[in-house]
């Protein structure tokens, strides 16, 4: 699904780098977690595959279904099925959630060369969707993420996902500032669109939201490279010893 | 929502930077030589048939003009105009005023028929509900071309026709009224507008009236060199409505043309007047060559108690836009209005905003401006709110936002705050923000393309304002703000 070679990148405009050489792959039906510690470019890693223009790719590709896409503009790779899950959703005043939601899908679709949701069938999906994560209607009314809370924002990424029904999301920290309750309502929309067609790489400091996301593969990062690759195990490992033993690995 | 999708197809229907209105109609034109002077003045008044006191008023107007200076104080830049080089008066020639549509050039309503402006009542009857109907008054260059709905609306009592009609219909009206809100000293362009005024329209509701349909007045500058000088009043009497758009685009030409109107808004016991604006003059290029220089007198008195007069605005047009449509608040209990949405483009220079003179007691107003600016253009919000001595309890609340695009680009705010009563309540908001690379990035992430999303960001920073207009004009309005922000992000 996912495949990233040998990647390297810089923020652009400055010399400084932060992916030295990365390497990893994530397979179709894959819950793949990063973890790292504050520093190590996780975030950096998620922006770079959805294709922020703050950085600078100097040297490596990013391949999705076999295809590279650092090439292709965010919202090209966005109809391609990537779907990134931000650690700080943006705040769009005056746009309803609403019309927001139908903008986004209506684009990927049109991009995809498909046929534009009718009204009835949009409202049916939203409704339904908003429903299982628990988001109150008055909300879709509001400004896109205007005076949510931390929570009640993350519930709305997770509310984008299901509806844009990505192959590939990511989630970059999608757990910092949530509570348990939220935590468990946002594991329950991943863990619902678990299935062999859809893959994700869950971005997490602590291991606490992968109680909850149980991954198939935990991937440790430090200074902008993977450094250790192992199974559910590792991500308790690392909660008990912490990231010291990986600071000086790179 | 589907005014959000439909600016959004229309975004990606255009691929580059376009003014939609900028074609040059050929038609035969009547014009007396360049230049302004006393024989002008006699020639457009004669022109017009019209009465001794009217040309006296001109004269008067003429005289005092000579003596006065241009304003410099606003935020604008702009080489000194020659008023000699400009022709005051271009009529479409024909014999005497036509009596119908059949009479009018056929080249004129093939212009407004390209612009979208329904003149065949026939037409507009046709499969539209009555509420939604439009009456409008066609004014080409000088004069007025047509009136529609006129012999409906006289069924209700309004009258609405053209200024040079009402001269001869009316004249008694008009000389009751005219000049009585916007003084004829009142500013350099309000001073040279009466001396030269040449069409515009006139509105009067009567006692208890609701205007049965919606009125629009649609100005065109076509002829070259030529400068526009509309003059439109509006007089509703006690406890009626009305509601009154205008729109106006012109051809793109290489040199400035001159836009100096005058309106004047009068709301008596309990009356209403709304009147919304879609500026969308030529603009120039993307260099600044060309466009409108849009220097405007608005001004509303609301004289009765308990009446009230909304300013709703579109202004995407004009190189230079001088404007400041405000609302004198003399009777107890009276409201007034302004909401704006002002954006600049390319080299586009916009001053704008409005004034709030509070009279009365317990007079109330607000003000919502909205000001986006893109490109290299400048854009200056200029407001003023003051309150009389006898004003008690006059309260006002201000919101002035501003959305930069681009680093090129300046917005300002200057607003003047004056109270001489203790008893007023004065709140002023502002902000400045810019659509950051992170909310757009945000955007495209879910799919939508840059124009997309920049639209999508717009739209939501100016719905306070849309929401004002009339329906079918708050669609049209959303379309033409994203095509003026075409090419400003990428």
């Amino acid at each position: 699904m996912l495949e990233i070679r040998n990647l390297h990148v810089k923020i652009a405009d400055e010399d400084k780098v932060i992916l030295n050489g990365l390497n990893l792959k994530v397979a179709k039906g894959e819950v793949a977690a990063i973890m790292g510690p504050n520093g190590s470019g996780k975030s950096t890693l998620s922006y770079v595959i959805a294709g922020k223009p703050d950085y600078e790719v100097t040297d490596g590709e990013v391949l999705l279904d076999g295809v590279n896409i650092l090439e292709m503009a965010p919202d090209e790779r966005a109809a391609a099925g990537l779907f990134l899950a931000f650690q700080y959703p943006m705040e769009i005043p005056g746009v309803a959630t609403m019309t927001f939601l139908k903008a986004a899908m209506n684009a990927q679709r049109k991009q995809r060369g498909e046929a534009e949701l009718t009204t009835p069938d949009f409202i049916k999906r939203v409704n339904k969707a908003a429903d299982l994560l628990g988001i109150p209607k008055d909300m879709l009314r509001r400004p896109l993420n205007v005076g949510f809370s931390g929570g009640e924002k993350k519930r709305m990424e997770i509310l984008q996902m299901t509806l844009l029904e990505p192959k590939m999301s990511i989630m970059d920290e999608t757990d910092s500032g949530l509570d348990i309750d939220a935590l468990k309502i946002v594991a329950e929309g991943v863990n619902a669109r678990r299935d062999p067609e859809h893959a994700f790489l869950v971005i997490t400091h602590y291991q606490r939201l992968l109680d909850y996301i149980k991954p198939d593969t935990v991937h440790v990062m430090s200074r902008g490279q993977i450094v250790k690759t192992g199974g559910a195990e590792l991500a308790l490992e690392l909660e008990a010893n912490g990231y010291r033993d990986y600071q000086s690995a790179a | 929502m589907p005014a959000v999708q439909e600016t959004i197809d229309q975004v990606k229907a255009i691929d580059v930077s376009e003014y939609k209105y900028g074609f040059i109609t050929d038609v035969e034109m009547e014009k007396p030589a360049k230049g302004l002077t006393e024989d002008t003045v006699r020639y457009i008044s004669a022109r017009k048939n019209e009465p001794a006191w009217m040309l006296e008023w001109r004269l008067d107007a003429f005289r005092r003009w000579k003596t006065m200076t241009e304003p410099s104080w606003a935020r604008v830049h702009y080489p000194e105009i020659d008023f000699q080089d400009i022709y005051y008066y271009a009529a479409p020639k024909m014999n005497g005023a036509p009596k119908s549509l059949d009479e009018v050039d056929p080249a004129i309503l093939d212009a407004y028929k390209k612009l979208g402006i329904p003149l065949r009542e026939q037409e507009i009857l046709a499969g539209v509900e009555p509420q939604n109907r439009v009456a409008v008054d066609a004014v080409f260059d000088s004069v007025s071309v047509v009136t529609t709905f006129r012999a409906e609306l006289a069924k209700a009592g309004v009258i609405f026709c053209s200024i040079s009609d009402a001269l001869q219909e009316h004249p008694e009206l008009v000389r009751k009224y005219i000049g009585t809100v916007v003084p004829v000293t009142d500013n350099y362009y309000a001073t040279l507008n009466s001396a030269v005024f040449t069409d515009g329209s006139f509105v009067y509701i009567p006692k208890g009236v609701r205007c049965p349909m919606e009125l629009s007045t649609y100005f065109r500058i076509n002829e070259k060199n030529t400068g526009q000088f509309e003059r439109t009043l509006i007089i509703a009497e006690e406890g009626s409505y009305v509601s009154y758009l205008e729109g106006c685009t012109a051809p793109q030409r290489d040199e400035n043309q001159l836009h100096a109107a005058v309106v004047e808004l009068i709301t008596m016991d309990d009356a209403e007047i709304k009147y919304s604006t879609v500026q969308n003059w030529y603009p120039g290029d993307a260099n600044g060559k060309g466009g409108i220089y849009n220097f405007v007198t608005k001004r509303g008195d609301c004289r009765g108690k308990n009446s009230k007069i909304s300013w709703t605005q579109v202004e995407t047009g004009s190189a230079i836009t001088w404007k400041y449509p405000s609302c004198i608040l003399r009777g107890d209990g009276s409201r007034g209005e302004f909401y704006s949405i002002a954006v600049s483009n390319g080299m586009q220079q916009v001053d704008s905003g409005t004034k709030m003179i509070h009279l009365g007691k317990n007079t109330t107003s607000r003000i919502i401006s909205k000001g986006i600016s893109a490109g290299r253009s400048q854009n200056t919000y200029r407001g003023l709110v003051s309150a009389h001595r006898k004003a008690t309890n006059a309260r006002n609340f201000t919101n002035c936002d501003s959305l930069l695009i681009g680093n090129q680009c300046g917005a300002h705010t200057v607003p003047y705050i004056e109270s001489k009563t203790s008893t007023a309540t004065f709140e002023h908001e502002a902000t400045t923000s810019k659509i950051s690379e992170d909310q757009l990035f945000y955007c495209m992430q879910r799919g939508l393309s840059a124009e997309d999303a920049t639209a999508l960001i717009v739209n939501g920073f100016v719905k306070d304002v849309l929401q004002q207009l009339p329906m079918e004009f708050a669609v049209e309005a959303q379309k033409l703000i994203s095509i003026s922000l075409e090419g400003s992000v990428g």
